[in-house]
């Protein structure tokens, strides 16, 4: 196999940490090379410095033989480079098309592009229809406008960044026919990932990465998952467990829920039954953008319901506000830490008053104990290791993890009887991730009703008792955690959207 | 080049200095803009900010600046609430007429009776007046979604012509003959609000202080203030921590309502006296301006108003004993707000000296 890209000796370091620190490599022509790393491993900067994002401090590439020094994304793109995003920059009351032009620099005519468009998505089997909006599209739909995106240029190299985190499993399937097809024409590709399973099934070598250093080097197909998480994780993870549950009576329940949407673009909710028990872990799948975070805003309190949609042991308290909800113990943390569970720019003194004024009995008679505010958010910070200076730190300096981690166990230190969490380990590492596992396993083991919304499906496996999956706003029934299969779960979950691999021409 | 690059936590001291540094380069772009005018720099910005203070007549000029601070000074803090909040308003000039004349014309209503009571039931009438005035705006925000910004500013404008209209009709001196205005509430022993006129005392300066002390408060500690500053943060995290966003406009519009309004009666009461066709002075607008100045909080704003006095009552003597001309004066005030909100940008941002990347 011919040499496509090679890496030698890149560094990278920001103010007060190093991202990359001498990362080496070769990617071959026609390889599926995976990168593979937690959170904050450097994978991120890796890549930027190829597609020009980001300028090495050391180090040199060298693209088909030549010098590679792209200092701007246009350099990187002219010289065969093309990069999917894991976070999609696209318009949502713009067109398919309309979309792909912004992104090019002298794009063509709409129709003609169109047309192309077409071309691009029957050959690579990724159906697609350029003349919708992308508001309206599926997360999935909207990566193959990315991807399409990027296959125009006829790039050398194509650089995915967490793919399949939107997807369901049947989309995931009909990427990877994608991405084999390219393969098969001799294109190379960089999948950056942490999903173990995928990277056996997709790519012949595999570069780890772990604080910034390469760890490690293998053909994943010859290493089995776990040998593989090792590598990344450099120890052994301990896994989250707790005993097996009585099922308790019932706490929470939702009778036929519907709600319009948050945003013009949202997802409205309709017709959403669900029964939560007393020390219950209820898992909610699906992709992004079904619903998820109307759902939570619903429970919450912060979308007013129908009275008697939403009942507490036997109560209504659909009608609700965030406020009275929470001094019946219903808690919950939002997806987005920044500016929704969190206010950045306050203290964590503030931010654990945020949502412990009531339960937390903070303030007497409208007057705030703020020693008594600092002494819950020492609690939280000593409970859940939360890494920071103190309690007068600003929400903003802290990373995502440990934003995470606080925001989760400011919820759980209230004891709720209801905890609604959504996305709780987005975007933490796995260290993190299992402390928060673990902290709401203990919640349900000691009696609490807790509904996970999640899109990471292993996550949910691991810690439900009874799984649902949302989809454009519709809940399945329910259905016991324990021995669903992933193609069941696929099903939960709508499947693909355009379920039909497009007939791969050629 | 020169790039801002933006800190990972905003800079909480450099907040509390940068109206300093804001203030230094008004005095020298201000000192450069007198210099390009004839006028000695050095003398001109001597006779603002020192003449008033400490020159050969400030036994005249001191009592000035409590008279010219205290309305901006009520007025400000009440509008640095909603300011923290997000909530616009910009029409205080506008509460502010409407509040003394409701004020006044409560007043005037029991002439020539001789109590107390009239001056309290005035001072509620002025409070009420204003906070209704600021509840048009608020209304409509919540019930239609109008941008209370426009609405309260046009607003302004409809209270200047209530206010004509009123010192030509209802409120005019019956014993005025014929001219224009009400009957001059200083010389109403019942309504007047002078406590020491040779000060330049009056209830305005008490019931400033009583506020700024209970905004203080209510500002650090209480519910209702870490509320607001939630809500201006990110209104998010408001909603999601049981904020109703409809209670703090309405809340905000009318504390801030409330305060311009009781500023215009103890100003018509006390040093402008009648209700007259241009008895406001843009004192709602500068409010904005000292409540920036003074970061929206209370204690700064309590500096801020003094600062702001100041160069109105030195701008005055400029004009008189420099020939300055008045735009000129405004343009150095208008230049200190602009350096404020300028040097804001540092608070959240770093200047960095980069070199151009090569090639």
């Amino acid at each position: 196999m011919s040499e496509l890209l090679r890496i030698e000796n890149l560094t990278k370091a920001y103010p007060g940490v190093v991202a990359n620190s001498d990362v080496s490599f070769t990617i071959g022509a026609g390889e599926v090379h995976a990168l593979l790393g937690e959170n904050g491993a450097g994978k991120s900067t890796l890549v930027k410095m190829i597609y020009g994002l980001v300028k090495p401090d050391a180090g040199a590439m060298t693209l088909m033989g030549q010098p590679f020094t792209p200092t701007k994304p246009s350099d990187a793109r002219a010289a065969g480079v093309a990069m999917v995003f894991q976070h999609f920059s696209l318009f949502d009351a713009l067109s398919v098309a309309e979309n792909v032009a912004l992104g090019m620099e002298n794009p063509p005519s709409t129709r003609h592009l169109a047309q192309q468009i077409r071309e691009v998505s029957q050959t690579y089997g990724l159906p697609l229809d350029p003349d919708r909006q992308v508001g309206d599209l599926s997360a999935g739909e909207r990566q193959r406008v990315e991807i399409i995106r990027c296959l125009l240029q006829d790039p050398k190299l194509l650089i995915m960044d967490e793919p399949t985190s939107v997807l369901t499993p049947q989309e995931v399937d009909i990427l990877f026919e994608t991405l084999r097809k390219l393969q098969a024409e001799g294109t190379s590709i960089l999948y950056i990932s942490h999903k173990l399973d995928e990277i056996r099934a997709l790519c012949q070598a595999a570069t780890v990465l772990r604080l910034g250093k390469v760890v490690g080097r293998c053909d994943p197909t010859e290493k089995s998952a776990s040998e593989l998480a090792e590598m990344m994780i450099g120890s052994n993870l301990h896994r989250p467990s707790r005993p097996a549950q009585e099922v308790g009576p019932v706490a929470l329940e939702v009778k036929n829920l519907s709600l319009p949407s948050l945003s013009a673009f949202g997802t409205p909710l309709k017709d959403i039954s669900m029964t939560v028990h007393k020390g219950q872990i209820f898992g909610i799948g699906g992709v992004a953008g079904n619903g998820q975070d109307e759902l939570l805003a619903a429970l919450s309190g912060e979308m007013q319901a129908p009275r008697g949609a939403i009942t507490l042991h036997g109560d209504a308290i659909g009608h609700l506000g965030p406020t009275e909800r929470r001094k019946r113990s219903v808690m919950a943390a939002p997806e987005e830490r920044m500016g929704h569970a969190a206010v950045p720019a306050m203290s964590l003194t503030e931010n654990a008053a945020l949502t412990g004024m009531q339960p937390k009995d903070l303030a007497t008679r409208g007057m705030i104990d703020w020693g008594k505010a600092r002494d819950f958010a020492a609690e939280i910070i000593a409970r859940f290791d939360v890494r920071t200076p103190g309690t007068q730190t600003a929400a903003s300096a802290l990373s995502g993890g440990n934003l995470q981690k606080f925001v989760i166990g400011r919820e759980v230190m209230q004891n709720p009887e209801v905890l609604i969490v959504n996305q709780p380990t987005w975007g933490v590492d796995a260290h993190a991730a299992a402390t928060i596992r673990q902290a709401l396993m203990d919640l349900a083991s000691a009696g609490t009703a807790v509904i996970v919304i999640s899109q990471d499906l292993d996550e949910l496996m691991e810690v439900s008792d009874v799984f649902a999956a949302l989809n454009e706003g519709r809940l399945s029934a329910a259905r016991p955690a324990a021995g669903l299969s992933i193609e069941e779960i696929g099903l939960m979950m709508g499947g693909a959207h355009d379920l039909e691999v497009a007939h791969v021409a050629g | 080049m020169i790039r801002l690059e933006r800190r990972a936590v905003p800079a909480a001291k450099l907040s509390y200095v940068t109206p300093v540094i804001a203030v230094v380069l008004t005095m020298v772009f201000g000192g450069a803009l007198f210099a390009a005018l004839g006028k000695d720099p050095i003398a001109a910005i001597r006779t603002i900010f020192y003449e008033p203070l400490f020159g050969e007549f400030s036994f005249y000029y001191r009592p000035q600046l409590l008279v010219k601070a205290t309305p901006l000074l009520l007025i400000a803090l009440g509008l640095a609430m909603g300011f923290r909040a997000g909530i616009w308003n910009i029409g205080a000039e506008g509460q502010y007429i409407v509040g003394a004349i409701c004020g006044a014309a409560v007043a005037l209503a029991f002439y020539p009776l001789d109590s107390r009571i009239v001056f309290v039931l005035a001072v509620l009438a002025g409070m009420v007046g204003g906070a209704l005035w600021a509840m048009i705006p608020a209304f409509l925000k919540l019930r239609f979604g109008t941008n209370e910004i426009l609405v309260s500013l046009m607003l302004v404008y409809v209270a200047e012509n209530l206010l004509a209209a009123m010192a030509l009709g209802p409120l005019k001196n019956p014993e005025g003959l014929g001219f224009p205005g009400s009957r001059n509430l200083t010389q109403y022993e019942a309504a007047n609000s002078w406590i020491a006129q040779d000060l330049g005392l009056h209830w305005g300066g008490v019931a400033a202080a009583v506020a700024v002390v209970v905004i203080f408060v209510l500002m650090g500690w209480h519910v209702l203030g870490f509320q607001i500053r939630v809500s201006g943060e990110s209104p998010r995290a408001a909603r999601f921590a049981g904020v109703r966003p409809q209670v703090l406009v309405v809340f905000c519009m009318a504390a801030s309502g409330m305060l311009a309004g009781v500023a215009g009666y103890f100003e018509v009461s006390g040093p402008s006296g009648q209700i007259s066709i241009d008895f406001n002075s843009g004192y709602g607008f500068t409010a904005i301006i000292v409540a920036f100045l003074g970061r929206l909080h209370p204690i700064g704003i309590l500096l801020a108003s003094f600062l702001m006095a100041l160069t109105y009552i030195g701008g005055e003597i400029a004009q008189n004993q420099l020939g300055l001309p008045a735009a000129a004066i405004q343009a150095f005030q208008g230049m200190l707000l602009f350096f404020i909100l300028g040097l804001d940008v540092f608070t959240n941002y770093r200047l960095k000296l980069i070199q151009r990347g090569v090639a």
